[in-house]
């Protein structure tokens, strides 16, 4: 015990290896939330004025809202007056047109994070739009998209491009009034990812955004929007990391997902944002809406999410099972080592016919990382044959973590089949003598007890980003156990 | 190669071993033998380097070196392989994988080319079929679903493909059939080579009739109450350990 003990401190004194800031000027609103903000906002990107009003009236019911509190999470009060809403890299006011346009720093930047632009244009299949702070600074493969009738673009972009596409589905999936975050995130979100797949299209990339959170102070409010129109397919690929900060950074972001009929969407995340230190300070607070609407019948939306970073998380990508026949899907793995706080989970509800979901969460808690799963599996009346299989299986590292499952079942229709199952497990001292009488050094036999855990959901991850998946964990996990 | 000195060990501040001595030299294979509790696991373990026992006093010396110093992936990687009573399951982990990460574990220890997937599957084939193992099996999370005998035939396989210098057999012999048991001693003795030494600790004889010691020790409440060649081995399954005990006291 002793030794775990001494292992766990070493990890906690670890440093985080993407901590670094970058020197870029940037163009910045002074603290705090008023109609004011939000007109600036909205004038600076030049937007139309339904969203102008569209986001005055979130930022007015957001103000009769109260920030939730029955998640499994602690934290000092947010001061939404203390929060930078809109920050811009300076160099980039104009739009960079290429990656020469691009602020050489910024490049660095993504180089000491190994994603190198340049090299991943030439990779095999992957669009990049990167969003640095607020504004997108560099997207790549859009003619290829754009043969096949395929939208990829920063979402400010969309609003000046394809404004009938954004006001038509914009807060349909995720309403302004929906919950506090979402509401606060509809008056001032700055930028995020745009997509738009026509009828018929298979999408001859896989689609992917790093995004960054960069700017002192500045609290991330991303906004995306995923269309499959019918029968046509999508993978998208999401991952992040962030610079290391002192002081909490609010990150309130919402993703809609629309899938009409026979459609599918594969949604990815892997997301390293700073958990903060050892003593829990600073890090992410991580508060974000992600749903997806399968609206069509035999359509499909997969969430596949890889949780390693923030210090609180509070995320629960849905399933909204409109269509008859449509699918539902969550593979999740959340690690809250350090003091990091993870309630997550899902929400599956089947409201078609013959709807089914499967949701497989893999929880691992490490030092004193508390990690709850949360979900909710909702059969309405006509859900008529509707099937639900659920498995949580939560892994301890240590004796100061925990783990929690808060599963939610609403059964409504007779004919429906709902299976929950749930495992709790501490990496055994056993197991790590097994592998390290065989050769495997001790850390190796961490990853590789995390890794066969978590398999189940690296499956579902697109090859190079289950890779990627991979290494985060190891990094995560260094020195957690001994 | 191995040299055991007056070991005092213990857990939990309970003393095991009180006083054990042994040499165990290259193409030698020791059989310890004894009653539940005689602390025969015990001493396994803390060859192989379990942390939660304590020495106390004594030394064990490995080559030459002081093997208490050194962490168990360090013995591991010196040549020093445990057979386990109760091998562990790993869901997930693919077998191969596995003994395929151990394996290069080791051999960049040694400073040797490490061997690639393609590599590694031509190195084990023939060691699958000593012990009788299915591809299929290379395939299943570790040890995860496995039937008693398939535990111990993969433990045997292991050490087949990591080739050990000391290999320590613990209780390798229990929750066998005789079909198994045979297969298993089969595999054991063709590993058997002038180089390398074995420490086999069983509670039966019935092993013995298979791979045949060179010299067996009866290992009684955390001492060598006798040591000699096979025969005390049969004179033990004859007599039983109690009249063995009574003759040292």
């Amino acid at each position: 015990m002793n030794s775990e003990t001494e292992m766990l401190r070493e990890y906690a004194e670890r440093d985080y290896q993407f901590g670094f800031v970058t020197d870029v000027e940037t163009d910045t609103v002074p603290a705090g939330l008023s109609e004011d903000v939000i007109r600036f906002i909205s004038k600076r990107k030049r937007e139309p004025k339904w969203l102008t009003t569209w986001r005055l009236e979130a930022y007015r019911h957001w103000l009769t809202m109260e920030e939730p509190h029955w998640a499994n999470i602690e934290y000092d009060p947010i001061n939404y007056q203390d929060i930078v809403y809109y920050s811009a890299p300076k160099s980039s006011a104009d739009g960079p047109k290429s990656l020469d346009d691009v602020d050489p720093e910024l490049i660095a930047t993504y180089e000491k994070l190994g994603i190198p632009l340049h090299e991943r244009e030439k990779l095999a299949g992957v669009a990049v739009d990167a969003v640095f702070d607020s504004v997108s600074v560099a997207t790549t493969f859009k003619d290829q998209l754009a043969a096949q009738g395929v939208i990829f673009c920063s979402f400010s972009e969309a609003v000046q491009e394809h404004p009938e596409l954004v006001r038509k589905y914009l807060g349909s999936v995720v309403p302004r009034s929906d919950n506090f975050f979402a509401a606060l995130n509809s008056a001032v979100f700055t930028d995020g990812s745009f997509a738009y797949i026509p009828t018929g299209v298979q999408c001859p990339l896989e689609l992917s955004t790093y995004f960054r959170i960069n700017a002192a102070k500045t609290g991330q409010f991303e906004r995306t929007l995923i269309i499959a129109d019918k029968d046509s397919c999508v993978s998208y690929l999401e991952g992040c990391t962030a610079p290391m900060r002192d002081e909490n950074q609010l990150h309130a972001a919402v993703v809609e997902l629309v899938a009409l009929d026979d459609a599918n969407i594969k949604y990815s995340t892997v997301q390293n944002w700073y958990p903060g230190n050892e003593d829990g300070v600073g890090g992410i607070f991580n508060f974000v809406t992600k749903r997806g609407a399968c609206r069509g019948s035999n359509s499909k939306i997969s969430w596949t999410q890889v949780e390693t970073g923030s210090a609180i998380t509070w995320k629960y990508p849905s399933c909204i099972l409109q269509g008859d026949n449509s699918i539902g899907e969550f593979y999740s793995i959340a690690l809250s080592a350090k003091r990091q706080q993870a309630d997550t989970g899902t929400k599956m509800i089947h409201i078609g016919r013959n709807t089914r979901s499967t949701i497989i969460s893999k929880g691992i808690s490490a030092q004193r990382g508390q990690n709850s799963y949360r979900g909710q599996v909702k059969i309405l009346k006509k859900a008529e044959g509707a099937r639900n299989y659920s498995q949580c299986d939560s892994l301890l590292i240590g004796e100061q973590c925990g783990a929690h499952t808060f599963p939610c079942l609403d059964v409504q229709n007779s004919s429906a089949h709902v299976e929950h199952e749930a495992s709790t497990s501490r990496i055994g001292e056993d197991q790590l003598f097994y592998c390290q009488q065989r050769g495997i050094s001790l850390e190796d036999s961490i990853n590789l007890i995390v890794n066969g855990f978590c398999k189940e959901v690296f499956r579902e991850l697109p090859m190079e980003f289950a890779v990627e998946a991979q290494k985060l964990l190891e990094v995560s996990l260094e020195g957690s156990v001994g | 190669m191995l040299e055991i000195s007056s070991l005092k060990a213990g857990i939990d501040g309970k003393t095991i071993l009180k006083g054990i001595d042994l040499t165990v030299n290259a193409g030698e294979v020791h059989a310890i033998m004894g009653p539940n509790g005689s602390g025969k696991s015990t001493l396994a373990q803390i060859i192989a380097g379990r942390e939660q026992f304590e020495v106390s006093s004594g030394s064990v010396e490995y080559d030459e070196k002081d093997l208490l110093e050194l962490a168990p992936e360090e013995r591991a990687c010196a040549g020093i392989f445990m057979a386990f009573q109760y091998p562990v399951e790993i869901p997930g982990v693919s077998n191969s994988y596995f003994l395929r990460s151990a394996l290069n574990a080791q051999r960049r220890a040694r400073g040797e080319q490490e061997l690639d997937a393609f590599e590694f599957l031509t190195f084990i084939q023939d060691r699958m079929a000593l012990l009788n193992l299915h591809d299929e099996l290379l395939n299943r999370p570790v040890n995860d679903g496995f039937s008693g005998g398939e535990k111990k035939r993969n433990e045997i396989f292991q050490m087949a493909v990591l080739e050990p210098r000391l290999a320590v057999l613990d209780e390798t012999d229990s929750g066998l059939d005789i079909d198994a048991l045979r297969v298993v001693a089969n595999g054991i003795n063709s590993l058997r080579s002038d180089d390398n030494a074995m420490i086999v600790v069983t509670h039966y004889q019935r092993l013995l009739n298979y791979v045949v010691p060179d010299f067996v020790h009866v290992l009684v409440d955390g001492r060598i109450v006798r040591s000699g060649d096979q025969q005390l081995a049969l004179d033990l399954e004859e007599q039983g350990y109690d009249h063995i005990v009574a003759q040292a006291a």
